[in-house]
């Protein structure tokens, strides 16, 4: 049983961060824009609100503290996609183009200025964050140990996004509108819709989205920020396109990848495996080879947005 | 034919003067990044960006041919794969699958005669990338797999495995790398490097220049190329056509994973001290060719410029350190640059529109023939009237 729960509290370290940026990466592909610029995202939000973190944490503390950073880190992750999506809305760009130019710029920008700044590239935290069972929930047998203990705020806030998600997109007037705009843009022009202001929503929420994925990231795994989020962007794209672009599926498919990333990791945590005679390098490549047969067999009907990737053009209707 | 030909150059020259501009907005970004940080260094460390390795005399020319080697491959890698439509963000996965081959054979197969050993190492580096480049492709092809997400789960993959292999096979244990390959292995440098006074080039960049050109020739001259370009430009209308895009598609993966290989054998078969390392880190050149490629618009011999620039301002950027900034405000350039790419459209729209205003003042009977021009013309006013 004490496997089972260390099993599920480490696959929420890696499933999180890699469902809430999942998620931002479906808000700008359902609106039409492919955003490949999720890795740069990620470690522009996690530079910025760690750096946050850095400097106020001598005058406070905690989850307050953390929120704060939540919020500096979204901000951040939606103003620096708001250059991905100027390039690829106003100025019809290749997608592809602009996202890798956030991609390089981002690590760059962090190393830059935490070398100019402090001397160092690797940027410093306290973790003051860590909850290690939350009152009450905490004590419910079985599914308190697997969710509300050894945890952190971030988790919660992930599943949160994730029904949010579900809800926005599936059940309101914007979501409708962000799903017209990624299947027929011109359609949803000939109705009155602004397809690029939706388009600029899209973008922004996933930059948003992104940025509190990128210090969702960090906070769990180490104590200090140094310009990397170990491809974590380029994983959450497989695991939209892994989860068929629709939210429920893209839930199930960060688990999945979560599980196997934990097994890959903490394998040795497991007494069953440890056991057996397999090289460590094996049990890192799991996950991806899992989700390379999954893929396989899964990627036929694609349901991927029709536009996606078709700069809009008002007058080609 | 004759006026055909005039157009086909000014295309060609448009697309120049835009990727200039890039490069220009990029520089300019670059400066201001340099004022904001230290403003009484900046100018002098700017200088010594645009000059680059030349500082160093030849050495530093070496220097530079040393570096854009690797990266002119995969930037060839990323940008054949864009002809046929795909991108290929793997080239990280190919080149170390590539450097492995390379030096295992360069190890192991010691029974080989010393003036073909490097080649064949070479030629093996060049398989196992193809080999890594299929794996996409066939994906692609049969399954329908989006290739970004089987590119990057093989860049994955093939880090791991390469690490994997390196400690069975060819490990140094002290050192946590590989063990050096045999002399045999190594590629000759033909006077190389007397000629540049550096014991590191060797003629690496001359094979990297002859794939440029194979390339080139194969993507210009052949009907294979031919068909790529169609399945890239629309799909449906090349298999209309009759064109086997299953074929097309697998065969562009395997050509850009062979590219990134070849890159990767040329990269660690230098003799300049470059080993294999056992760390869990994917290979940077395999990224660094996606800007060589954007930057060069997919084309061989721009590519082959674009590795040449990025390598003269990179080796401008270890420079810089002397004015005590980061290195990485060269990221910072190619990264804007890039970005400013992104708006090639636009700047070859208000290129064009130039060109177009004096065409007509000067050439008037000229109309007729300027019909694909005049299409693009009418596009730009339409963008620059939004921009208003």
């Amino acid at each position: 049983m004490e496997t089972l729960y260390f099993v599920a509290q480490q696959t929420m370290y890696f499933a999180i961060p890699l469902l809430i940026v999942a998620l931002g990466g479906m808000f700008s592909e359902r609106s039409g824009i492919v955003n490949i610029a999720l890795e740069g995202i990620m470690v522009m939000g996690a530079f910025i609100s760690i750096s946050f973190i850095n400097i106020f944490q001598s005058s406070m503390s905690g989850q307050l503290l953390l929120i704060l950073a939540v919020l500096v880190a979204g901000l951040m992750g939606g103003l620096f996609s708001i250059l991905h999506a100027f390039a690829s809305i106003r100025l019809k760009a290749d997608q592809v183009i602009s996202g890798t130019a956030l991609n390089l710029f981002a690590p760059a920008f962090a190393i830059f200025v935490a070398r100019m700044v402090q001397g160092v590239q690797q940027v410093q935290f306290k973790d003051t964050f860590y909850i290690s069972k939350v009152p009450i929930l905490g004590d419910i047998p079985v599914i308190g140990s697997i969710l509300f203990r050894n945890s952190y705020i971030t988790t919660y806030l992930g599943i949160g996004i994730a029904i949010l998600s579900w809800i926005v997109i599936n059940h309101t007037r914007f979501g409708l509108r962000l799903r017209a705009c990624g299947e027929h843009p011109q359609a949803a022009d000939s109705v009155g819709i602004n397809v690029y202001r939706i388009r600029y929503a899209g973008v922004f929420i996933s930059g948003f989205l992104a940025g509190i994925g990128g210090l969702a990231f960090v906070i769990p795994t180490s104590t200090n920020f140094n310009a990397t989020v170990a491809g974590y962007g380029f994983l959450a794209l497989a695991v939209l396109i892994f989860g068929q672009w629709r939210t429920k599926r893209i839930f199930y498919a960060a688990f999945f990848f979560g599980i196997m990333k934990t097994f890959a990791s903490a394998y040795s945590g497991i007494p069953f495996l440890k056991g057996l005679p397999i090289s460590n390098e094996v049990y890192k490549m799991i996950p991806y080879i899992a989700t390379l047969i999954v893929l396989t067999f899964s990627s036929q009907n694609s349901q991927a947005p029709k536009a996606e990737g078709v700069p809009f053009d008002k007058g080609s209707r | 034919m004759k006026k055909r030909h005039n157009l086909l150059e000014i295309k060609g020259l448009t697309s120049f003067f835009a990727s200039l501009m890039a490069i220009i907005a990029g520089l300019l970004f670059g400066l201001i990044i340099l004022f904001i940080s230290n403003s009484e260094q900046a100018m002098p460390a700017f200088l010594t960006i645009l000059v680059g390795g030349i500082v160093d005399g030849t050495k530093g020319i070496a220097q530079e041919l040393y570096y854009a080697t690797p990266i002119i491959l995969t930037g060839l890698s990323v940008g054949f794969a864009f002809k046929t439509g795909l991108f290929n963000i793997g080239a990280s996965g190919q080149f170390t699958c590539g450097a492995f081959a390379a030096i295992f054979i360069g190890i192991k197969w010691t029974f080989l005669p010393p003036g073909i050993h490097w080649l064949i190492a070479l030629i093996g580096a060049m398989i196992a990338g193809a080999i890594w480049g299929a794996g996409p492709g066939l994906l692609k092809a049969f399954f329908n797999v989006n290739e970004v997400i089987t590119s990057i789960m093989m860049n994955y993959i093939g880090m791991y495995l390469v690490n994997m292999a390196i400690v069975k096979t060819v490990y140094d244990s002290l050192k946590n790398q590989t063990k050096p390959v045999a002399a045999s292995a190594i590629i000759p440098k033909a006077g190389l490097d007397k000629l540049f006074n550096a014991s590191s080039l060797n003629i690496g960049i001359i094979i990297a220049i002859l794939m440029v050109i194979i390339v080139y020739i194969i993507l210009n001259k052949t009907t294979f190329g031919y068909e790529l370009k169609a399945c890239g430009q629309n799909k449906d209308a090349s298999k209309y056509a009759g064109i086997n895009e299953k074929k097309s598609i697998i065969l562009s993966m395997v050509i850009a994973g062979g590219l990134s290989g070849l890159g990767g054998g040329l990269l660690y078969l230098s003799g300049s001290g470059k080993y294999l390392q056992v760390l869990d880190i994917l290979a940077p050149e395999g990224f660094n060719g996606i800007p060589v490629a954007l930057l060069g618009m997919s084309h061989p011999i721009g590519i082959l410029f674009a590795g040449l620039f990025i390598a003269h301002i990179t080796v401008g950027g270890f420079n810089i350190q002397l004015y005590s900034f980061v290195p990485e405000v060269i990221d910072m350039i190619i990264a804007a640059i890039i970005y400013c790419g992104a708006f090639a459209l636009l700047f070859k729209n208000l290129i064009n529109k130039i060109i177009k205003v004096k065409f007509s003042e000067n050439m008037q009977d000229n109309k007729t023939n300027d019909s694909s021009n005049g299409v693009s013309t009418e596009k730009s006013e339409e963008i620059i009237k939004e921009e208003s």
